[in-house]
């Protein structure tokens, strides 16, 4: 019960409040997407980002599946070999950004208080305080949650979600917008397989592809680093397919 | 619960078509959900209520249509009817599909109250 979002509203109140209406004929058909300002707004940021050369991956998953981690670990891998930038999401506290800083990288958070996800407009703000000229992979770690930040486009060019073993199998099924919008799935704490006895990456699997998703599915452990080759060459050859459509547009600019 | 923030951006938009028909208050909206879309209607219904109010559809009435969710199969062509968690074809078993409808989080349309004619040469 919140006075946020109305569900302290209960079907036997909602006669008190709902009032019956006659077709009145002044219908105005207008068929836009309720999302429309925020797409618009991710398009601007997708147009940015592109015109700084920045590939942006906006990293989602269930709060404490490793998303931070992975990122200490990815930076760590590759901060000699591309020039790396973080946005943050987290309800409240610095201290996602603050571990990401320790690794040497810039890292902008975005503190939403009570919103469950990042939005197109937060992310446009963070981007206006970056120096982008100086980022080949920005990383936008969303808000911990399986369910809201599905729904926000960012203006990101790839979704990746992790999926901790220690989670579920099913967790595809259970929350499939998400699973069904990635381009990578990271199954990560890997390690911890032997010590689970519910938990079978093959039925992971399953789950997933009933998604119709064919994106590649990976098994790492980011905290004991092993399995990061894949993702990491996942990550390389992005980067080389945005410098060439960057180079393509620049091209046929001339 | 992102369907208050989506709630907030509807209102936005049935504002500002409102607005455009100079009219004096909205009777009815109506949306297009489908079970894909990542939010839930009886959610959406309650957020609603909450966010409508000192806007233009203050009293206005809600109605969610629903979209149904069908895939068409990339392997053997057959088009089928769906559930959220499983999206693979119903003839060939194939999961290779591609969604045709059932995504949708869609503003169909908004019916308004427009001022009466005759009032206003009082």
């Amino acid at each position: 019960m919140c006075d946020a979002c109305g569900c302290n509203i209960t079907p036997g109140d909602r006669h008190l409040i709902y009032k019956p209406v006659t077709p009145s004929g002044n219908a105005v058909t207008t068929l836009q997407n309720l999302l429309a300002e925020n797409d618009r707004q991710a398009l601007h940021n997708r147009a940015h980002l592109n015109a700084h050369g920045v590939l942006a991956v906006n990293l989602m998953s269930a709060p404490g599946a490793g998303k931070t981690t992975l990122l200490e670990s990815t930076i760590a891998a590759l901060k000699n070999e591309l020039r790396l930038a973080v946005i943050e999401g987290d309800l409240e506290t610095e201290n996602d950004a603050t571990r990401i800083r320790a690794q040497g990288v810039p890292a902008v958070q975005i503190t939403t208080g009570s919103a469950c996800h990042l939005d197109a407009h937060m992310v446009h703000d963070a981007l206006h305080t970056m120096a982008l000229d100086e980022v080949d992979i920005l990383f936008i770690e969303n808000v911990g949650n399986l369910v809201c930040p599905a729904s926000f486009d960012l203006g990101q060019h790839h979704n990746v979600t992790l999926l901790a073993v220690t989670e579920g199998d099913d967790k595809p099924a259970k929350y499939p917008v998400m699973f069904r919008a990635t381009d990578l799935l990271l199954l990560n704490k890997i390690d911890l397989l032997p010590f689970l006895d519910d938990f079978d990456p093959e039925k992971a699997l399953q789950h997933f592809r009933a998604l119709a998703n064919p994106a590649p599915l990976l098994h790492v452990s980011a905290k004991k680093k092993t399995g990061l080759n894949g993702w990491l060459d996942w990550l390389r050859r992005q980067v080389s397919a945005r410098r060439g459509r960057t180079e393509h547009m620049l091209q046929t600019a001339l | 619960m992102h369907e208050l923030t989506i709630c907030q951006a509807l209102l936005k938009q049935v504002e500002t078509v409102t607005a455009e028909q100079r009219a004096c208050g909205v009777e009815r909206i109506t949306l297009r959900i489908g079970p894909l879309a990542g939010v839930q209607p009886e959610l959406l219904e309650q957020a609603f209520l909450t966010a409508r109010g000192g806007t233009c559809a203050a009293t206005a009435q809600l109605v969610i249509e629903h979209e149904a969710l069908r895939v068409r199969c990339r392997e053997c062509g057959a088009e089928s009817a769906a559930t959220v968690n499983n999206l693979v074809c119903a003839r060939c078993g194939d999961w290779r599909t591609q969604l045709l409808s059932g995504d949708a989080m869609l503003l169909q349309s908004v019916e308004l109250m427009l001022p009466d004619p005759e009032a206003s040469h009082v």
